[in-house]
């Protein structure tokens, strides 16, 4: 297996590559650049001239592709970030920590929603707490991200007053103490629960469906035939089967947090990498975009290699060669 | 035959529900199995031989389903069991063996644990009884190196291992009545032979019963002491396997009879029914059921509402359409 995990991530180096010039040349396409929201009336065209020959935005596309390119691969250096005048590695990175902390705990809930009510829904299906949670469903997938977002933001935010409403940490909070990490968590809350409660869908429809059709399979008849009391008939037998399709998809979910926060972290102005990149289109800061479009796309192929590592890893009858 | 009785049904009815009515699938069925015989029930796809089977220990989803009549065992009417009390029964005193094996096995666990669950819930030994037990079993069923076996994953084994290894779930506990609901469908045909020549070697040594549901009448003649043949959920035809085959008498039994090639036939057309076994929605209930299916049989030959009649000591035939039945004239059907 572990061959293919290599020949997988081998695999992934000409991926990546294909990515950073389509990722580029997209970048270069938008109209405008880094220096464009800096024209006011009293500033001298000769000024901008001048900061744009410096960053190198004259010379011929290849070359600057070149040029980055070869930063990268010789320094790991992802350029300077034009609106924050800081290294992107660097901006990156501390964003980075805030969205990973965002996406486990949104992962967490997420699955603590979803599970028990897929089971149970498929369990006693048609019953009334079905129906419920086929409702809950509907909603929960068809309301869009900003709305609901925003309907949290005002009842738990502004009228009951539960949660803050933006930023990622109280300021001024000593970093590295208990308060911090409470501070971080409180800011965390609201924003995780909203994005649990859009992602629950696809899981509780997939686990109650599973559950529904593993109940007719010969094994659970097998096993009770056994003997083996209803309860558990569920914990042994339908409940692992059903968790099978979950388990395909861990790997994109995981990937597919951390890249698709996009719109809660906007919403509630959480600095994330999902906020960072927002900013970063709408500045054409190309350093930054480019630098994230590529971390997702690795976090993207990373992820497919994921699930299928974790599927070999709960269901025998699958093997990577 | 002059054994014990360990099962009587007596007027069994199961209804299934489509769309809040009920339809019986099993029409007024009895039978008894007697300690250490085999008792075949064949019939078509659909005629209701499984669901006896699932009536016998409760395994039909109770919101769809309604039975009624008895199912004696242990001078206790199983019908009126709850859940638990079930499960004292299943698997402990009533085994099953399923007509599929790969699907009848969990994928996703080891041979070893889905043998070691029954014995988990219906005896007091430890894990290291129950492992020791457990490749006992495995080794009772034929199936060479247990130990390598029990720590694989049903793909892992041949459509035959798994069959055995079923077998070893039924025995676990040395049960009373064994229900084999087609066990050699799913097989290729040398296989079958060893896993009925295994069913029949083990019966003798846990002096089980054996209900033995099949369409296949060669395993009927190969392995059974009595046959019913069911059609449209009803049982047509009771007799001693020896009586049935030698004396056929319902027209159904004599269709299925004929319908096997034969040796000496190489070049003749083969015997079919025409038609197929009604849905149970479409069923007409009064009359004789087979009916629709020798229409050149006179009416006044069919009872008005046909029951089993003895004809002969231990023969019953449902219906009187038997006495002047033949196959069609022009050698068709």
């Amino acid at each position: 297996m572990w061959k293919t995990v290599l020949r997988r991530s081998l695999l992934m180096i000409p991926q990546l590559f294909i990515l950073s010039i389509i990722v580029f040349a997209l970048g270069k396409m938008m109209p405008g650049d880094p220096f464009t929201g800096l024209i006011t009336p009293d500033i001298d065209p000769l000024r901008i001239a001048e900061l744009k020959e410096k960053a190198g935005l004259n010379d011929p596309i290849p070359v600057q592709y070149k040029n980055w390119m070869v930063r990268i691969l010789r320094d790991g250096d992802f350029g300077k970030s034009y609106t924050y005048k800081m290294q992107v590695s660097t901006l990156i990175g501390a964003r980075a920590v805030n969205t990973l902390w965002l996406s486990l705990l949104t992962l967490i809930l997420t699955y603590l929603i979803a599970i028990p009510l897929g089971i149970y829904a498929g369990r006693y299906q048609g019953s009334p707490f079905d129906k419920g949670v086929i409702i809950y469903n509907f909603i929960s997938f068809a309301i869009p991200t900003f709305v609901l977002s925003l309907i949290f933001l005002l009842i738990f935010g502004y009228k009951l007053a539960w949660f803050p409403t933006t930023g990622s940490v109280e300021i001024g909070v000593q970093k590295g103490t208990f308060a911090y990490v409470l501070s971080k968590l409180h800011y965390m809350i609201l924003p995780a629960i909203t994005a649990a409660v859009l992602r629950t869908a696809g899981t509780i429809q997939y686990l109650r469906n599973e559950v529904i059709d593993a109940k007719t399979q010969d094994y659970v008849k097998t096993a009770r035939s056994k003997g083996v009391p209803i309860d558990k008939v569920y914990t042994h037998h339908i409940f692992r089967n059903s968790l099978l399709p979950i388990a395909a998809f861990f790997g994109f979910t995981i990937t597919g947090l951390l890249s698709g926060s996009i719109f809660i972290e906007t919403i509630f102005s959480y600095s994330g990498m999902g906020e960072l990149f927002i900013s970063a289109i709408n500045s054409r800061d190309y350093a930054v975009m480019n630098a994230l479009v590529l971390l997702f796309g690795f976090l993207t192929l990373t992820g497919s290699l994921l699930s299928d590592i974790i599927m070999t890893a709960v269901d025998p009858r699958i093997r990577i060669e | 035959m002059e054994d014990e009785k360990i099962l009587e049904i007596k007027d069994l009815h199961t209804a299934f529900r489509f769309q809040d009515e009920y339809f019986d699938a099993i029409d007024d069925v009895s039978l008894s199995l007697y300690k250490n015989e085999v008792l075949a029930i064949v019939g078509e796809s659909g005629c209701g031989k499984s669901t006896i089977a699932n009536s016998i220990v409760g395994l039909h989803d109770k919101n769809f389903t309604k039975t009624s009549g008895e199912i004696i065992y242990n001078g206790e009417n199983v019908l009126n069991y709850s859940e638990d009390q079930y499960n004292k029964i299943r698997g402990k005193e009533i085994g099953f063996i399923f007509q599929d094996p790969l699907a009848s096995l969990n994928p996703l666990h080891k041979i070893g644990i889905q043998i070691e669950e029954s014995l988990i819930y219906h005896t007091n030994l430890n894990k290291g009884q129950r492992h020791e037990r457990m490749l006992q079993l495995l080794d009772q069923v034929g199936i060479i190196n247990p130990k390598r076996i029990a720590n694989q994953f049903p793909h892992q084994l041949s459509g035959g291992m798994r069959q055995r290894v079923l077998i070893a779930i039924a025995l676990s506990c040395k049960p009373k009545i064994i229900i084999a609901d087609e066990p050699t469908t799913a097989l290729d045909v040398t296989i079958q032979a060893q896993i009925l020549d295994l069913l029949t070697e083990l019966q003798d040594e846990i002096n089980a019963g054996i209900i033995l549901i099949t369409h296949d009448l060669g395993v009927v003649a190969q392995m059974s002491d009595r046959v019913a043949v069911m059609y449209a959920g009803q049982i047509v035809e009771y007799a001693e396997t020896k009586e049935l085959f030698s004396n056929p008498l319902h027209p159904y039994t004599r269709s299925l009879l004929q319908s096997i090639p034969q040796a000496d036939s190489v070049g003749e057309e083969l015997h079919v029914i025409k038609g197929m076994v009604p849905s149970l929605k479409n069923l007409v209930r009064e009359g004789c059921r087979f009916a629709p299916r020798i229409p050149w049989i006179l009416e006044s030959e069919h009872e008005k509402s046909p029951m089993l009649n003895e004809v002969s000591k231990n023969h019953f035939v449902r219906c009187t359409c038997w006495k002047n039945f033949h196959f069609r004239d022009d050698g068709g059907y």
